[in-house]
Parts: C-alpha cells; structure tokens; sequence
C-alpha cells in the first residue's frame, strides 16, 4: 500500500524495553538530592509551577538526608517507619503465597511503593481521612490496624469484617479513617474532595488525602475531582502513585509521554509537587507541607510520587509478558527499604544484625497472624457466611423484594 | 396551607429540611444564586448562605462523587442534576459507588444522598431534555427512586427521601412542575392552583416511601402509572367512560407491591403506562410483577402503554409520547378480551 507524502500517521506510545531486552532509563536525568528549594506552604499556585516538573529529592544514594526538604523525623520515628514497611511487605508476600496455596483467590502487593502508604501516614493526623485504591495497605499497617482482620478479610472467612461480600484487599475501617475500596478506578478522587469539602463546611479540622495509580488520571473522575478540589479549595491531597504500569500499559498510556502528571495540577491551579517515591524522607517531607497547607485553609495539593511497581499488578498478572523481569532492579531511584535502612545505618541509628532481626520479627508476626487467621478459615470453607446474611445491609432495612427473594433461597 | 406547585412545594421541602438540619445542603449547575433553571432552589442561597446552597461545575461524575464523600462524612447533600439525560456521567458514582457503600462496607459508611433530577417529555426538549431513565435505577441494588405525581406528594416524599439513610434517586416530571398537564393538548393547561393536590402544607410533613396512592376508585380495571402519566391516565378515564383504579406508585423501587396485587386482583386487568422507552422499561417488572401476584385473576392480557423504542424525536413529540387516546385504546383491549 503506497502513502501519500502528506499522509497522517497515528502515534501509539510503547515502552522503550519489552520482555527480552534490557531495562532502559537512560537519558532520564533527575535534579540532586537536597537541590529543589521547599517554598512556603501558602506560596501562590503560580509560583509553584515549575515543581511538576522537577523532582523532591531527599535521600542521596549513600544514605545521606539533603537540602531543605529534609524532614525532622526522630530516629525512633525513622525506625518505625523502616518497621513498617519490613512489616507490610513480608504480609505482602505471605499474602500473594497464599493465593498461589489456594487459600484466597486474589492479592494485590505494593512491593517497591512501601514508602508511600507508610510515610504518608505518619505524616498525617490520625484523624484524618484516607480515600485509598486498593495498593495502600501500608496505611492501616501504619495505623496499627490488627493484621489478623486484613487477612480474615482476603480469607473471606468468619471474621472477615467484609462478611465475605468484598473481593480480597477491598477493605474498610471507618474508626481507622479508612474509606471502602472500589475495584472501580478513580471513583475514591472525587469522593475524597466531597469529604474535604464537608469537613471544612463543618468548621471541622480533618483533611482527606486520596490515592490513584497514574493509569487512573485518565479516568474522568480524576479530573473531575481536581476541578472540584481548585474550585472550592478543598482540603485534600491528591496522590497520584506513579509505579510506571497500569497492568500490562506503561504510563506513556495514560499521557506521560510529554508530560509529568504532577503538571495535570497545572491546569488545575492546584500546587503540583513531584518527589522520589521511593525516598521516605522526601514522600514523608512533602506530605507534611501539602497537610500544613490544607490545614491552613490554602486547598488542595497534588503530589506525584514516581516509583516502580516492582510486583505484578495483581496475582492474575504476570508481568514477564510485558516488561523485562530485571527492570525493577535496575530502577533508578532503588528500593525504599534499601533506602531507609541505608540512611539509618549512615546515622548510627541501625546495623545490620538489627536489620536482620527486625525482617526475622516481621516475618515471625506474619506468620503467627497468618496460622490464627487461617483458623478461623480460608476462602471456600463451608459456612463462614450464613448465605441469607447476602441480603443485608442492601438498604438500611430489609425491603419487601429482598425479603422475599431471602425466603426463595430457603431461610 | 397554601397553594403550591410542584417546584414551589419542591423549593418549600427544602427551606423545610434546611431550616430543620444544618447537615443538609444543596448543589448542582445554576442552583445557588440563580436557584436552579427550574427555580427548585430559588432564594435558597440567600436565606441559607452560599455553602449551603451554591453552583456546581459543569461535571455530572464531580457532582455525584463530592455528594457521596460529604454524605459519607456525615452530611445529607441533596444533589440537582440538572436534567435526568444528564446524569449519565454520574452513573457509574451512583450504581458503583452510592449505592453499594454500605454493602461494601458492612454497614460501616453509608450515603443518605438525594439526587434529585427533572425527567421526561412533553417540553419540546428533543433528546437530551426528555428522557425517562428510571429503569436504569430501579434496575441497581442499593439505590431507591422515587418519582412524584403532585405538589403534595413532592413535597412529602422529598422530605421522606432527604431523612432517608439511603442514596434516593428522586425523578421530577417536569412536564407537571406548572400544573398537572393531562396530555389532552387540544384543551387549555389547567393551573396547580386548581387541583386538590396543591393545598400543601408551609412545614414539615412527609409522605412515606414505598406507598401507593390510589388516584381514582375504579371496579374493572387497574392502570398503573406514575409522574406524569397519572394525570394523562386520569384523563383517559374519564374520557373512556370505563370504570378504572389510577394508581400512583410515587416510589419505583421499593414499590408497594401490596397496592398493586390488591387493586389488579380487583379488578383483573392491568394497563401500565409510562414514557420511557417500552422494552427493558419499568413497565416490564410491573407487568411480570402483577402476572407472578395476580395470574389467576387476570381476565385479561397485561397492557402496556409507552414511549418507543426510539430515541426521543424532537418534532414528533406528540406521536411519541403516551396520550389518552392511546391509553384508551389499551384500556379497550383489556376490557375487551
């Protein structure tokens, strides 16, 4: 078929390496560590432009803590930090091996982003309200939510909280300022501005934070949120967790090609902070100032956290279909353990006999919550749920339909 | 008492509810100064202050979505999607989100929001401004939609839907805002003013979700209609000659199942009547409703009367839309078997 000189071609983006070829992020380049000055948080959004396209950086690659973003984190503090997310990713492996037993029938790991749900928290009140997709595990770890109800509910067993009704890792905690998890991406963005919203109509001081993969800031519910949150100022921080693939589609997919998404705040006038995702520190430092400006009654902040999903999207995926299996290793910005742990030591705050029996501990905890809540049952076993108990909280009281169609099931 | 319409009576269930309950607030496109291009909101920002009652942005899905995280915190927002062919943006909110919180959650956070949204034909609004789509609601688990045939009953059922601890989806016929148009276009538009059902009570009262109102007593046949159609089906009787039940359902879904069973088991014929596209329609779950209830009481096939399955058609809007000579013929047919 012969083209015309003048002919248009469409441009699908793809991924610079697939599976066969070797990782490559050359020609990325990243500002310093400690380079990128940290603005007064009721700096104009104008003037805070430029951070969409820059990067936070605290953390250097030894270990040592730089420049003006540099957080004022107790050691103890630091090592609580490193603890939970030692924690949350030997409960994430302990979690995907049991599928791969038959024990659950999904799981959803967040290896390689522990830093953001753990930093983030502990860089928020406690009281204030999460609106997370389902990769933020590491917020109720870091709230001291019991472990042994996450895994009652991707058991879907007897003492699930979900009553079985919830795909696994869709958890809820109200007390814990946990929001319900939608498998629908991007609905939570919205809804977290809507809270946001309440709050400060209520004279109240809790402010929401929400979190979205950047495959999601596709969806229009994403942008609809951050219109929303520009317009009336909402106290909220948007998170956009970009881990580089939605599934099998790189994020040039979703519009990162030509642009950050942090710049998505650009438009929005919504202050647009980029930071190494995988630097606690730095996710910890900008957290802190998006929260103070919430709480100050400036609005909304939205970060992107840059980092790589070094797990598969799920356990139905296998990544080795789409990308190479050592581009995870060869990530730029390393690990976010690695890191923590790295800065410590730097600090003469931690060894590596420590480090070891910290892994050994988590490991330990895992495993004796894991023999309790497997107990109590796994997926499948006979009567965790009484079938009628299906109908309800449907409604706040049981309709006319619904108990009828509870009467033909044979109760 | 005063003599209200449907949007005065509307406008008045939320001064009411507002005046009542500082957890309650209003929003949607041109609700708050300009109150609403329907009026429903008029004045209510000025009484009640602009965060209370204030403009949303062009964004069904926003809209949706900021209702649901404020009534998850603790508010009850009420919600104007400016015409029901606009909420498609906020569907997947409403039936992904609104309406399975509570379940989802086991009963952790729940939505008591109210979305109220003018429907269906009769106003030479072409497809984007006629539509019916309460089937697309009473079709989802979790939502209740409820839809208003009088000031009165509009009123008492939106105070009932704004104190509900569930998403409601409150459909408002906007054909009948101005008085209670009977489909009878050759005659002049009777006012509200002169129409029982517009002595409304100044405050609070409600009337009740899930029940039926019997519009007309009748012996020999039932016809089920709400919004809109109740007027164009009491016109058809009375032009009819035959002695028919009118009943408005006023809520969908729950329906008041009872109303209807006695009322067909009564009479033994049932004619269904609304606007909104025939198949798949609300009509399908009465008829198959009333045909599992009443089989053995039926003297007659199930009749429906609807719009077509087509998209609305802007000039032919009077062939489109369900008139009483249609319903007569219907009603004939039944009598007839």
């Amino acid at each position: 078929m012969s083209r015309r000189s003048n002919a248009l071609d469409l441009h699908i983006p793809a991924p610079r390496a697939r599976p066969g070829d070797a990782p490559d992020f050359s020609g990325w380049s990243f500002p310093e560590p400690g380079e990128t000055p940290r603005p007064e948080i009721d700096a104009p959004a104008v003037e805070l432009r430029e951070f969409a396209y820059g990067l936070i950086r605290v953390l250097d690659m030894d270990g040592a803590a730089i420049g003006p973003w540099a957080p004022r984190l107790a050691p103890e503090a630091l090592r609580r930090g490193l603890k939970y997310m030692l924690l949350l990713r030997a409960f994430d492996e302990r979690m995907h091996r049991a599928q791969r037993q038959g024990k659950t029938s999904f799981y959803m790991q967040s290896h390689g982003e522990e830093a953001i749900s753990i930093a983030q928290t502990m860089a928020l009140d406690p009281s204030d309200m999460c609106f997370p997709s389902y990769r933020q595990q590491g917020i109720l770890i870091a709230r001291d939510y019991p472990l042994v109800d996450m895994m009652n509910q991707i058991y879907s067993n007897k003492h699930d909280p979900m009553k079985g009704r919830q795909l696994p890792v869709m958890y809820s905690s109200k007390k814990d300022g946990f929001f319900s998890i939608s498998g629908n991406l991007a609905t939570q963005v919205p809804q977290a501005v809507g809270w946001a919203m309440a709050s400060a109509y209520a004279g109240d001081v809790r402010i929401a934070s929400t979190w979205l993969g950047e495959g999601s800031t596709a969806e229009g519910d994403f942008h609809a949120a951050m219109t929303f949150a520009s317009v009336y100022r909402a106290p909220v921080i948007v998170n956009v967790v970009n881990n580089q693939w939605a599934i099998s589609s790189f994020q040039g997919i979703a519009g990162g090609e030509n642009t950050t998404f942090a710049a998505r705040g650009v438009g929005y006038g919504v202050p647009p902070l980029r930071v190494d995702g995988n630097d606690f520190l730095a996710v910890y430092a900008v957290t802190q100032w998006a929260a103070e400006r919430a709480r100050a009654n400036l609005g909304p902040t939205l970060i992107e956290h840059f980092t790589y999903r070094a797990g598969p999207h799920s356990t139905s995926d296998d990544p080795a279909r789409y990308r190479p299996t050592d581009e995870a290793r060869a990530w730029p910005l390393g690990d976010p353990i690695e890191r923590l742990k790295q800065h410590l030591m730097v600090l003469g705050e931690w060894r590596e006999d420590q480090h070891r029996a910290a892994q050994e501990e988590a490991l330990e905890t895992v495993r004796a919550t894991g023999r309790e809540a497997e107990k109590v049952g796994v997926l499948g076993v006979e009567g965790a749920h009484e079938a009628t108990s299906m109908f309800d909280d449907v409604y706040k009281d049981v309709p006319w339909h619904l108990r009828r169609q509870r009467e033909d099931l044979g109760a | 008492m005063a003599s209200m319409t449907m949007i005065q009576a509307l406008n008045s269930a939320l001064d009411v509810m507002m005046e009542r309950d500082p957890n309650v607030l209003t929003f949607g496109e041109d609700v708050g100064y300009f109150g609403g291009v329907f009026k429903v909101t008029e004045h209510l920002q000025k009484k009640y202050g602009a965060k209370r009652c204030f403009d949303a942005p062009i964004n069904e899905c926003g809209i949706a979505g900021a209702a649901i995280g404020m009534a998850v915190y603790g508010l009850r927002p009420v919600i104007e999607i400016q015409f029901a062919d606009y909420m498609y943006p906020a569907y997947d909110q409403l039936v992904s989100e609104a309406a399975r919180i509570r379940y989802r959650s086991a009963n952790d956070y729940t939505v008591p929001l109210t979305v109220r949204m003018p429907y269906g034909g009769g106003i030479y609004g072409g497809q984007t401004h006629s539509q019916s789509p309460e089937a697309l609601f009473t079709h989802v688990a979790g939502l209740k939609t409820v839809i208003p045939a009088t000031p009165y009953d509009a009123k008492g059922l939106l105070i009932s839907a704004i104190e509900d601890d569930d998403p409601v989806v409150f459909l408002e016929p906007k054909r009948v805002y101005n008085g209670p148009f009977d489909g009878r276009r050759d005659r002049p538009v009777i006012p509200w003013s002169k129409h029982p059902a517009s002595d409304v009570p100044e405050g609070y009262y409600k009337v009740p979700l899930g029940k039926a109102n019997i519009v007309r007593e009748g012996a020999d046949l039932t016809i089920l209609a709400y919004g809109t159609m109740v007027h164009v089906a009491v016109a058809a009787v009375e032009d009819s000659g035959i002695d028919a039940e009118v009943l408005d359902l006023r809520t969908l879904l729950p329906v008041d199942i009872d109303a209807i069973v006695a009322s067909v088991c009564k009479t033994g014929r049932c004619v269904i009547v609304h606007e909104a596209t025939r198949t798949s329609g609300y009509g399908a779950e009465l008829s198959a409703l009333v045909q599992e209830h009443c089989f053995y009481k039926l003297e007659a096939p199930i009749e429906r009367v609807t719009g077509f399955d087509t998209p609305y058609p802007h000039a032919l809007e009077w062939d489109y839309f369900p008139t009483p000579p249609r319903i007569i013929k219907a009603m004939r047919r039944a009598m007839e078997a």
